[in-house]
């Protein structure tokens, strides 16, 4: 009865969610939510660089997802402008850019909501490949530097104090998101996928007395949204990438019901 | 006494220069094993800058710093901002830049009155219970040098005379040295081997007993500070212990007279 396309988007998803649960968490912990919205936006742009020299999608978003992160850095190390009003210029410009350069192109047809919200019904077995194999090594590389990472996330001063070099482990981080970007961004494309990283995470939040449970937390949470995601979408006829979204949303809510009640509790009884 | 090899870090006339203008300039100091090196001076006077340099947090732009290799160092920040998103236990705190075994945590907090907090989050303690968490984290690391950047703050007049008693016995035990950065002078003069009065600059340094009858410090912190034991007096008609109830005056002032004779102890010395 399951085709054999629903099987590959659901191995697909799940091995998106691997590693977009322990990465959102990094994200929520270190407010890096809009910076991930920023890159994510970019890999517009790398799409179609990537259609214009004809070189591999995947590649060219990871390429440029990395180059607008470390211009970032840069620029914010400058100082002299808010990083929200960078940020905010730097991801819509991505988006704009990205269109235009697509248009410009009129010797290819694009699927450009594939792009916006993702096309996880078409994934490939390569795609599949990709993301496994890029997602394992994002985990391996996380659960090597975790302390460092956490430490720094925690306080970067002591963890630089006390020699843990958080500027090196900073860079390997961003370089895990310009991946993570890359390979998710079939899954629920790029206007998405900072949701994708962000709610299973904050819905895992209310579940956790730790950070590493929270990231496996997240983990579970954003395999069961791409589970529902998907089975809601063949059920109701809805687009795959944001029901997947709506169901993070319904996971968060859920989550977070348990703490709205015990407040009320509290209140009552005083 | 520069570039001494014994020395776990020394800075060489170290200066840093940011937006325009010198946060501090021309600082020589070092810190050895089993020392006690107190930096003071008012809001803005370049303490914090200073012990950054000395961790290496901030690069100078004159002079050079010198550090011991793989400087196993414990720091106590001025301050931590946990959020709600972030589910952190003291308990893993404790181990957050090292591996420390259960029976060292235990330790650790045990020796800040912090054992209670152990399975706390970390973003619910107050703050006095935050700092001396934070102490107890950087004891936990058995540094062989300790910065502590204010560490008093929020915590009340008891508990810093127990913090400071602390950390005298952590230099004893670990014989590590120890970098404070402090407002409060006349309970860091008691247990200091050398006062680095800034202003900017280092304004004068020395013994404790040196530093306050020399004019620069009276300029920089006026008649209050030579009187500061006396406000202490005043102000406090009886204490609180660390959970609150109010303690006896025997033991208020037996505390003082410890501390007095403490002091004579060091200027005989």
């Amino acid at each position: 009865m399951l085709d054999d396309f629903f099987i590959r988007a659901l191995i697909g998803g799940i091995g998106t969610a691997l590693v977009t649960g322990p990465l959102g968490c990094f994200i929520i912990w270190r407010r890096l939510a809009y910076f991930g919205d920023t890159l994510s936006h970019s890999a517009l742009l790398g799409v179609a660089i990537a259609l214009l020299f004809e070189i591999n999608i995947t590649f060219a978003v990871f390429i440029t997802s990395l180059i607008v992160a470390f211009s970032l850095l840069l620029l914010q190390r400058g100082r002299n402008l808010p990083s929200d009003t960078l940020l905010g210029m730097l991801a819509h410009s991505a988006i704009a850019l990205g269109l235009v350069v697509l248009a410009f192109m009129t010797w290819v047809r694009v699927d450009l909501l594939g792009f916006l919200f993702g096309d996880i019904l078409s994934i490939t077995k390569t795609d599949i490949a990709v993301i496994w194999l890029g997602g394992l090594a994002v985990l391996a590389t996380l659960a090597r530097i975790w302390r460092p990472l956490f430490a720094a996330t925690v306080s970067a001063e002591i963890a630089k104090a006390e020699g843990l070099k958080p500027d090196y482990t900073n860079i390997i981080f961003m370089v895990m998101m310009a991946l993570v970007i890359a390979i998710s961004m079939k899954i629920v494309g790029v206007m998405l996928i900072t949701a994708l990283l962000i709610i299973p995470a904050a819905a895992a939040r209310s579940f956790s007395s730790s950070p590493e449970q929270m990231a496996l937390i997240a983990i579970i949470f954003g395999s069961i949204a791409v589970c529902f995601g998907l089975f809601g979408s063949l059920e109701f006829d809805t687009p795959a990438g944001p029901s997947i979204i709506v169901s993070t949303l319904l996971l968060f809510i859920i989550s977070i019901l348990p703490n709205l009640f015990s407040i009320r509790k509290k209140k009552n009884s005083i | 006494m520069l570039h001494g090899k014994d020395k776990l870090v020394t800075l060489d006339n170290a200066g840093v220069f940011r937006s325009r203008r010198w946060l501090v300039k021309g600082v020589t100091m070092s810190v050895g094993a089993g020392e006690i090196i107190t930096l003071i001076g008012p809001n803005g006077s370049g303490k914090s800058t200073t012990a950054m340099i000395a961790l290496g947090l901030l690069n100078t732009d004159e002079g050079t710093t010198y550090r011991k290799e793989n400087l196993r160092v414990g720091y106590v920040p001025q301050k931590l901002s946990i959020d709600w998103t972030l589910p952190l236990t003291v308990n893993r705190f404790i181990s957050l830049t090292k591996n420390i075994s259960n029976k060292d945590i235990d330790f650790a907090l045990s020796l800040t009155d912090t054992s209670h907090l152990q399975k706390k989050e970390l973003r619910t303690l107050s703050g006095g219970e935050l700092q001396r968490v934070l102490v107890a984290r950087a004891i936990a690391v058995s540094p062989e040098l300790l910065v502590l950047d204010e560490p008093v703050q929020g915590v009340d007049f008891n508990g810093e005379a127990k913090l400071y008693g602390l950390i005298e016995e952590t230099k004893k035990r670990l014989n590590c040295g120890i970098l404070l950065i402090s407002h409060d002078l006349h309970m860091v003069m008691s247990a200091t081997d050398q006062v680095i009065c800034l202003n900017g600059h280092i304004c004068c340094s020395g013994t404790p007993e040196v530093v306050t009858s020399s004019s620069e410090f009276k300029n920089l912190f006026g008649n209050k500070a030579a009187s500061t034991i006396a406000i202490y007096q005043h102000n406090h008609n009886h204490e609180h212990s660390l959970d609150g109830s109010i303690k006896s005056k025997a033991i208020i002032e037996d505390e003082r007279n410890h501390d007095l004779n403490h002091s004579k102890d060091k200027s005989h010395a």
